[in-house]
């Protein structure tokens, strides 16, 4: 979640071994959300963590690491901000795509971004998706909100062979990960895997605990 | 303007700003409904449980002594339902629509604790599973409406977080909704959430417009001036403006609360599924809504309903919590009846409105509101 010590916590998460750092723009109602996230995110928000704030955290965290960055927010900000301003803007100030949680693929097909196929999304959608997305698609693992959970979701496995039959996409899988098992279990399936709730929740502990974490789930799936 | 140029917009608002784990049960829902209301036995099935188990018609009644000098005043009398308020119309049609679509698990959010009681009813009516999300603030407020549910055998969940109302609860149902959406059906108290939510809603209180007009021509031989409403997430407005959307010379008047007025103070942004005037800060957060009435305390509205603001077709005005309360006192005085707070707003707005003759929706009943009023 987007906040002063972001720079370095992308830095120390890049240090232990992510290809890729998500950064969340706080939304009031976060929908997709249990309470690990939308506990940051309130606590971003009363920090004044505002869309431009976020921006700039962007850009001051583009200064400290080179992989891909991607915002990860709601459509409310966009439609108040402006959809092509705040695309222009993130793009500007370093981000290398976007993920909208709350934007279904068939809504504003022209603003590129990482597309969202969950358990229950049809193989049209899927299909449909995979032709809009931007590099890669986010599968989420479960029927759910995002929020550590201690197992492997058994939809994640015929999510994957479903999508794979339908895209030859990298699929990176999210929502629930938190353990170095968990995380080998759905790198065994998936191309990548997203780790959001569990990563708050390291670091609560500061860069070096983030890194830590980071580093144990990159020598589980190596 | 009656039927939206798209499925699920209304002008530009409206849609599925949803996770895309909603979207297939969203489609569902959507056919569910489509081959529910051309099905002429679901159809009398409904309009039977509205006339024996909600208690329809309901009466258009003229509040003479209540209505200054030179203005007529006539009230829709919703609060005379079963439960007390408009809410049974659309709680019945809903469970009717879960079951046919084989679902036993029914997840409802409230604010008032109308909507979860007329949920809780229906669930125990059809013998499905109820749980209702409340904000803990809420369930202060309006107490007794929190035993109802339980005697009813409906499982109310405290939401604990933000604002602990309504915008909560609403945000909690929804999230519950995505996490059990194979066995759940989410039944949505208001014409707001995703398509195709609004047009469900407003079609299931549009009974409330249709009855309304046919009474007023019989009653006082002509169509009203203006037809008032109070609006919160919007659907007794909207089920009222149904009957009088074609009349041009009606004037279609919603009232909001001071301190909760989405269409008179908010922006265009996205709330709890659909594009809608939000009260939201330049940045799209959602600000909080304050009013003395549960029902009305939600920064968002139906997308309809701002459609209607854009094209000029109905109007909003706002009253505050002190002109409610002394609505509600009026109205209890002069006329024997004592009116949730949420229609209080409509009622002093009619009574200052330039119109001669005002059609009031009174949504509810005000024996949750007790409290709140005798505190006030
Ligand atoms: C009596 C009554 N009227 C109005 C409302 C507001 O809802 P809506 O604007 O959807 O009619 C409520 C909500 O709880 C209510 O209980």
């Amino acid at each position: 979640m987007a906040g002063p010590e972001t720079p370095e916590l992308a830095a120390a998460a890049v240090a232990g071994g992510a290809d890729i750092v998500e950064l969340g723009f706080p939304f009031s109602d976060p929908l997709a959300d249990g309470p690990t996230i939308r506990l940051a995110a309130e606590r971003a928000l009363a920090q004044g963590m505002r869309t431009a704030a976020c921006l700039d955290c962007l850009r001051r965290t583009r200064e400290r690491v080179d992989v891909p960055l991607v915002p990860m927010t709601y459509a409310a900000l966009l439609e108040t901000y402006g959809w092509e301003r705040f695309a222009g803007d993130a793009e500007l100030a370093g981000a290398t795509s976007l993920i909208v949680a709350d934007l279904p693929v068939d809504l504003r097909p022209e603003l590129r971004r990482v597309q969202l196929v969950a358990p229950t999304s049809s193989d049209e959608r899927i299909r449909l998706a995979a032709e809009q997305t931007d590099g890669w698609l986010y599968l989420v693992t479960l029927t759910g909100t995002t929020g550590a959970r201690s197992e492997l979701s058994p939809e994640l496995a015929p999510l994957v062979e479903r999508t794979r039959r339908l895209t030859k996409a990298p699929l990176h899988a999210g929502f629930g990960i938190s353990t170095p098992a968990y995380a080998a279990a759905a790198a065994e399936l998936a191309d990548g895997i997203v780790v959001g709730s569990a990563a708050l929740a390291a670091a609560e502990e500061g860069a070096s605990g983030l890194e830590r974490f980071v580093a144990s789930l990159r020598a589980a799936i190596n | 303007m009656n039927a939206p140029a798209s499925p699920g917009l209304y002008g530009d608002y409206g849609g599925r700003y949803v996770p895309e784990t909603l979207i297939p049960a969203l489609d569902e829902l959507s056919r569910g409904w489509d081959e529910a209301s051309a099905d002429a036995t679901f159809r009398a099935e409904l309009d039977e449980l509205l006339e024996r188990f909600a208690g329809r018609p309901t009466p258009l009644y003229e509040a003479a002594r209540f209505a200054p000098a030179g203005k007529r005043i006539l009230l829709k009398r919703e609060d005379l339902l079963h439960t007390g308020a408009h809410k049974i119309n659309n709680a019945v049609g809903q469970a009717l629509l879960a079951v046919r679509l084989g679902k036993r698990r029914i997840v409802a959010e409230t604010g008032a604790g109308q909507h979860g009681v007329a949920a809780a009813t229906v669930c125990a009516r059809f013998g499905l599973e109820c749980v209702v999300h409340m904000g803990s603030e809420d369930m202060r407020r309006q107490h007794p409406n929190v035993e109802r549910m339980g005697l009813l055998g409906a499982e109310v969940r405290p939401v604990e977080f933000g604002t602990r109302t309504l915008k909560e609860a609403t945000s909690e149902a929804i999230r519950d909704w995505i996490t059990n959406v194979d066995t759940t059906y989410y039944l949505i108290g208001s014409c707001v959430g995703p398509h195709p939510y609004p047009a469900i809603v407003r079609e299931l209180q549009a009974v409330i417009g249709r009855e309304a007009r046919a009474q007023v021509l019989e009653q006082i031989g002509q169509l009203p001036d203006a037809v008032v409403a109070c609006v919160g997430g919007g659907s007794n407005a909207i089920g009222l403006f149904a009957g009088f959307i074609a009349d041009k010379d009606v004037r279609l008047v919603g009232v909001e609360a001071e301190g909760a007025a989405s269409l008179s103070a908010g922006r265009s942004s996205v709330l709890h599924g659909s594009r809608s005037s939000v009260l939201a800060d330049e940045d799209g957060q959602v600000l909080d809504a304050h009013s003395i009435s549960a029902g009305l305390d939600y920064p968002g509205v139906g997308p309809e309903h701002a459609h209607l603001r854009d094209s000029g077709r109905a109007e909003y005005m706002t009253a505050s919590d002190a002109e409610a309360v002394a609505a509600f006192h009026q109205l209890a005085s002069l006329e024997g009846i004592l009116p949730a707070l949420e229609p209080a707003h409509a009622l002093a707005r009619a009574l200052d409105l330039d119109a001669e003759t005002i059609l009031v929706g009174l949504s509810g009943r005000g024996d949750k509101d007790l409290a709140e009023v005798l505190s006030h």
